[in-house]
């Protein structure tokens, strides 16, 4: 990751614009080509350096329900446990954390009741307590992190 | 906002990624059979209306340098919560700040804060802004670093 990534990481963390040649202008705005920024782009995804790009769309806008849910997972069940929790396309983010509840994961739902239905599968497939956390108040989301 | 069909199709057809070509939004059109103008119009109004949050590049915190993402969460007054919360999330290295419920006895923390930071030594001051901000109304506290992205997809509905 040289400086030029750094740019294109930065300025794309502030968003993306709607217009027919988006990628033109942003490069024009860093000062590559076009082909640059969409080769350097591809890179940066493919090394994993960026997790993804593109438009991120917010659940409860959409009518549907988010929540915040651990488990506390017996070290040696961890990787089957975590592969049972990928495996739902509800599941949007999951992470290992260091303590004895050391799975937490995001589900991002389409209809709210869809919460409930994929935490008692979990609960179900992985024969543990899912620990749901659904937000009571949001006090902010946001900040980007500079390359 | 009322979603149709259509705006659906776009978001299938698009929350795994924006097309790494020169004309992104005509692309998407073609795919499903609309204008770019249409498929551009419809984005924009979904992100006026808060159903895109923005259209962005997300980092992997790891491969950027960031080692210490930590779920920092406090046990604090239920009377105190919302004011205390709405102070932390005030902060500029807090990237989200929630009110979340207990689950007692094995979960007593009700505010949860992160933090993302390259250091330890960075991580600890920011730890240290937010424990000297609470003061005295914090019972218990707790740092939960991540040890690793387990999955990061963003969210995805059925097609």
């Amino acid at each position: 990751m040289d400086d030029t990534d750094k740019l294109i990481i930065n300025q794309l963390q502030k968003g993306f614009p709607i217009c027919e040649s988006p990628y033109r202008q942003v490069a024009e705005h860093i000062g590559i080509a076009e082909d640059e920024l969409l080769n350097r782009l591809q890179t940066l995804l493919d090394d994993g350096v960026l997790s993804r790009f593109g438009p991120m769309y917010h659940a409860e806008q959409m009518g549907g329900a988010l929540t915040l849910a651990a488990l506390k997972v017996p070290e040696e069940r961890f990787d089957e446990v975590a592969e049972i929790v990928n495996g739902f396309q509800e599941v949007a983010h999951n992470y290992a954390r260091n303590h004895t509840l050391n799975m937490w994961f995001v589900l991002a739902t389409e209809r709210p009741e869809q919460v409930e239905s994929v935490i008692e599968q979990i609960e179900r497939q992985a024969g543990l307590t899912v620990y749901n956390m659904p937000k009571i108040r949001e006090y902010y989301v946001g900040l980007q992190l500079e390359a | 906002m009322q979603l149709d069909d259509i705006d659906r199709q776009i978001i299938h057809a698009t929350q795994a990624g924006l097309p790494l070509v020169a004309e992104p939004y005509q692309a998407i059109a073609e795919q499903l059979g609309l204008t770019a103008e249409d498929v551009m119009q419809r984005m924009a109004k979904m992100q006026q209306q808060g159903v895109i949050r923005r259209i962005a590049a997300v980092p992997n915190h790891y491969k950027i340098g960031y080692h210490y993402n930590g779920m920092t969460v406090w046990d604090v007054e239920e009377e105190h919560v919302h004011r205390l919360g709405q102070r932390v999330a005030e902060l500029p290295f807090v990237s989200h700040c929630y009110q979340r419920p207990r689950h007692l006895p094995d979960w007593p923390y009700n505010l949860f804060a992160m933090v993302h930071a390259k250091t330890e030594q960075d991580a600890e001051r920011q730890i240290a802004v937010i424990a000297e901000l609470l003061g005295e109304d914090v019972r218990r506290q707790a740092v939960l670093y991540s040890t690793k992205i387990l999955k990061k997809t963003g969210l995805r509905i059925a097609g």
